[in-house]
């Protein structure tokens, strides 16, 4: 953090004009309490106070067995659900040396790319809702229900789809998973030209977006900003292709990235990362191979002694999963290294010195999920 | 005019109404009456007005979002709004304890209040409007941004700090929006050479200004939409509002009836705005006509006057609502600088050249 | 000269862009067809879930009034927010001996966290998630349900 700030954080003066944004606030997203000091209209400085939806997740996870934490996992980055399973799930899997079978990792990455499409429709719904674009709330959700019936078809649940087990799959997907996808991706491929449309090309939205909030590439490894966040500054972060896991290492796709490092760029990372998705999706969904849905796996799993480490990309950066474990069915200890935590604390350093209204596009921008920042 | 004297004048009915009242009453009487009747059916208007125009809003951003909207109350959901005020009516008046009670609970009023006065000089239907000032563009002008007084009491006697920053927004942007859309009707009253707004729906028989007065006067009509929208505080310029920065902006702090009343003037001084423009650019009740096309100019005189106005009316209303659910808001910064780098100059150029265009004659 | 060409480029630009935006939602304001919303009491009738969805726990009986408990309390072991109770019954059996009968299966839909751990360890296949979804209600005491029916008992041949 700058010295600057810094400094207006300690000495605090009698004439700060301090409004606290949140716990209850439309656009902080949750139940994070921004204390924002003001001079006029400019942001002075801001102290985010995490913690308003603390469960103690972490904690939990040491009373109870691997199959259990999956569920528990859903609810960090409800929007990324499936990648935190998956995480869990491939670190299970390789303490225990299982081989999954290649239908489970083509359907892995599949719903991966699924989720992450979904949950950067919302993102841009609520990030044009920040904006005062009430309209692209209703587009972006409208989108994202045709995949969120995809998920109920084949899992029962919308949002919080507990899919992975250790080992594989809860059970297999439904037979019209494919054709689900296929006209989804078909659908959405006129849809998304829209967005641009609405949204992208305005020149209102122009200017609250462009040279907002710059972040470089030095700052955003500073502070471990990742995902579509990390790569809007150039920072080539994305684990997908540096630390394939499923079937990333059998697609073909690119990674994005912008230097700019601003706001626009940031959205136009999540923008082009929709037809990336859609890309990768296209090139698995003919070619998920039969066979089981889940490996062979004892009932009660053990972990053998040791300490356990896995990362994979979620839609809004990098989780890592570390277990320690002391042979029991339960694990010694559980961390999890949420993205949304790092990413949101750079915000002090993008929003100093701007208006309120750029605070409110850049926290758009970073696309935090606060449950995962508090956990 | 001949093509205009087969419109029905309300003054027939309004003048035997008088005369009427004049046969049994002493004529300080007869004024105290009319004022007193002129009030009720503008309240009554008034009131209704504002919940259709919510209604309206309500439906058309459904529409636009892919939605019903509205639909449980009533045959499609019109008398929803009536069961919203009911509920405004009966919620609970939150006191604000460190809040200046006396200018708390005037600012409502004085917002509701400027924009009552506004409708008065409206012309709704030919010889249907309560006064006929002559100088009417002036007078709407200046009393429609009373209502910046209003907002700006409410928002520093709240004594809260997203309410102080809304008003402050709005008292910067209402300030500055005022010039463009004086300029932009300025352009108008060169054209046709009155203030008086009957005199400016007479001047447009044989074919509105945003036709005869070439590209000036639409881009005038562009300008004035431009900021009149800014004047009321819709999107994109709800800066005073802006929901997603400052919560309510302004009126964070008010409740029911009393929040109800600036849900309500806002949505008036929409109304009012609209008939403004479509008064000032569209003919106002005149109807469509076009040169000395007798005939057909006779036909379009057969669909009454007042139909012709709300016709237009809820045209720009619509306009209106069009931009709010479509485009993302401005910061304040850039608010000022598309009125001051853009709107104004262009006004001021857009004036020179009308009055250059009038002293040629080159007009119809 | 050049600014001034700019300053009426940009102008255009602007204007443009703006009516691009206005054309997408001009587009489904004229085209109400393309409405998506439900109106949802009112389709309670054509309404149907899919077939996996998640709505809460339920045990099948079939015409006997008879499930496939067996009490064993797989379910109420894997469940991680401890939703599953079961209280069961000692009775003596034909042969004399004393079986383990389930008495009640408490469920707890105020916690569940639909994971399905229950219905996929279950052994005897005795549980599935039903459809219902309305699940609002004014006590939270009617959250808590008991899944076998009264007077049901044991299908003999799922144990086989």
């Amino acid at each position: 953090m700058s010295e600057e700030i810094i400094k207006n954080i300690i000495v605090r003066e009698n004439e700060d004009y301090i409004i606290n944004m949140g716990p209850q606030h439309p656009s902080t997203h949750g139940v994070l309490r921004l204390e924002v000091c003001l001079q006029g209209e400019t942001v002075k400085y801001i102290i985010p106070h995490i913690g308003y939806i603390h469960r103690g997740i972490e904690k939990m996870c040491e009373a109870i067995t691997y199959q259990q934490i999956i569920h528990l996992t859903d609810r960090m980055d409800y929007l990324s659900a499936h990648m935190n399973n998956e995480a869990v799930c491939l670190c299970v899997e390789n303490a225990l040396q299982v081989e999954v079978p290649e239908r489970v990792k083509y359907i892995r990455t599949i719903l991966d790319e699924l989720n992450r499409l979904a949950s950067h429709q919302l993102w841009w719904s609520a990030f044009g809702m920040d904006l005062g674009a009430l309209t692209t709330f209703f587009y972006g959700l409208r989108d994202r229900e045709m995949i969120l019936d995809i998920f109920e078809e084949s899992f029962g649940s919308r949002l919080l789809h507990s899919f992975n087990a250790p080992g594989g799959l809860m059970h297999d997907v439904h037979p019209n998973f494919q054709k689900g996808i296929k006209d989804f991706i078909t659908y959405f491929r006129k849809k998304l030209p829209e967005y641009d449309q609405l949204l992208t090309g305005n020149v209102i939205f122009q200017q609250r977006a462009k040279g907002i909030g710059i972040m470089s590439r030095e700052k955003a490894i500073a502070y471990g900003v990742t995902g579509p966040s990390g790569r809007g500054s150039g920072f080539s972060c994305d684990l997908r292709k540096y630390a394939p896991y499923s079937a990333y290492d059998k697609v073909q796709f690119n990674e994005i990235l912008y230097t700019e490092g601003d706001t626009l760029a940031r959205y136009k990372v999540r923008m082009d990362e929709m037809w990336e998705s859609m890309n990768i999706i296209e090139q698995l969904v003919d070619n998920i191979p039969e066979g089981d849905y889940t490996a062979k796996m004892k009932p009660i799993i053990k972990l053998p002694a040791g300490e356990y480490f896995q990362r994979v990309e979620t839609a809004r950066g990098e989780l890592a999963v570390y277990i320690v474990s002391d042979g029991n069915k339960t694990p010694y200890r559980m961390k999890f290294r949420s993205p949304n935590f790092s990413n949101l604390f750079v915000m002090n350093e993008l929003a100093a010195g701007g208006k309120i209204a750029d605070l409110i596009a850049i926290s758009g921008s970073l696309d935090l999920v606060i449950p995962d920042i508090d956990r | 005019m001949s093509s205009t004297s087969t419109i029905y004048d309300f003054s027939t009915l309004t003048g035997s109404i008088d005369a009427a009242l004049h046969n049994w009453m002493s004529p300080g009487l007869v004024l105290t009456a009319e004022l007193v009747l002129v009030g009720l059916i503008f309240l009554t208007f008034y009131a209704l007005l504002g919940l259709f125009l919510v209604y309206l809003e309500r439906k058309v951003c459904a529409v636009m979002q892919n939605r019903y909207g509205p639909n449980r109350v009533g045959p499609l959901g019109l008398l929803q709004t009536i069961a919203d005020l009911i509920k405004l009516l009966m919620k609970e008046l939150i006191p604000i304890r460190k809040a200046d009670q006396f200018l708390f609970n005037l600012a409502p009023f004085i917002v509701i209040i400027a924009s009552f006065m506004a409708i008065a000089a409206t012309p709704f239907a030919k010889g249907l409007q309560a006064v006929d000032l002559n100088i009417g563009v002036f007078y709407v002008m200046a009393v429609s941004s009373l209502g910046v007084v209003g907002i700006l009491l409410a928002g520093w006697s709240s004594n809260s700090k997203y309410s102080l920053i809304g008003a402050m927004r709005s008292g910067a942007q209402i300030v500055s929006y005022e010039l463009s859309v004086g300029l932009s009707l300025l352009a108008i009253v060169v054209f046709s050479g009155t203030m008086q707004l009957s005199g400016i729906v007479e001047s447009q028989a044989d074919g509105w200004w945003i036709f005869k007065g070439h590209i000036p006067a639409f881009i005038s009509f562009v300008i004035f939409l431009v900021a009149s929208t800014a004047e009321i505080n819709r999107g994109p310029f709800d800066l005073a509002e802006a929901e997603s920065e400052l919560t309510a902006g302004f009126h964070t702090e008010y409740s029911g009836i009393k929040f109800a009343f600036f849900f309500l003037a806002e949505y008036i001084n929409m109304f009012i705005v609209a008939a403004i423009g479509a008064t000032v650019f569209l003919g106002g009740w005149m109807p469509f006509h076009i040169g000395n096309w007798e005939a057909f100019n006779h036909v379009m005189d057969f669909i009454p006057s007042m139909v012709w106005f709300f016709l237009k009316t809820f045209f720009v209303v619509y306009l209106i609502m069009w931009f709010k659910w479509t485009f993302p808001r401005l910061r304040i910064d850039q608010l000022l600088t598309l009125e001051w780098k853009y709107l104004m100059p262009i006004s001021l150029i857009n004036i020179v050249v009308i009055a250059f265009i009038v002293l040629m004659g080159w007009h119809f | 000269m050049n600014m001034i060409f700019n300053y009426i480029r940009e102008i255009f630009r602007a204007i443009s862009s703006l009516w691009a935006g206005m054309r997408i939602t001009g587009k489904y304001f004229v085209s109400p067809g393309q409405i998506v919303t439900q109106k949802y009491p009112e389709n309670r009738a054509t309404l149907k879930m899919q077939e996996r969805f998640k709505g809460e726990i339920i045990m099948p009986h079939d015409e006997n009034n008879q499930h496939r408990c067996t009490g064993c309390g797989i379910c109420e072991m894997n469940c991680p927010n401890g939703s599953i109770e079961i209280l069961t019954n000692r009775v003596p059996n034909a042969d004399g001996k004393t079986e383990r009968i389930i008495d009640k299966h408490i469920y707890h839909l105020s916690m569940c966290t639909f994971c399905g751990l229950c219905v996929k360890t279950c052994p005897s296949d005795a549980l599935a998630f039903g459809q219902e979804f309305e699940h609002a209600v004014f006590d939270r005491k009617k959250l808590t349900k008991v899944l076998n029916q009264p007077g049901s008992s044991l299908k003999k041949e799922a144990k086989q």
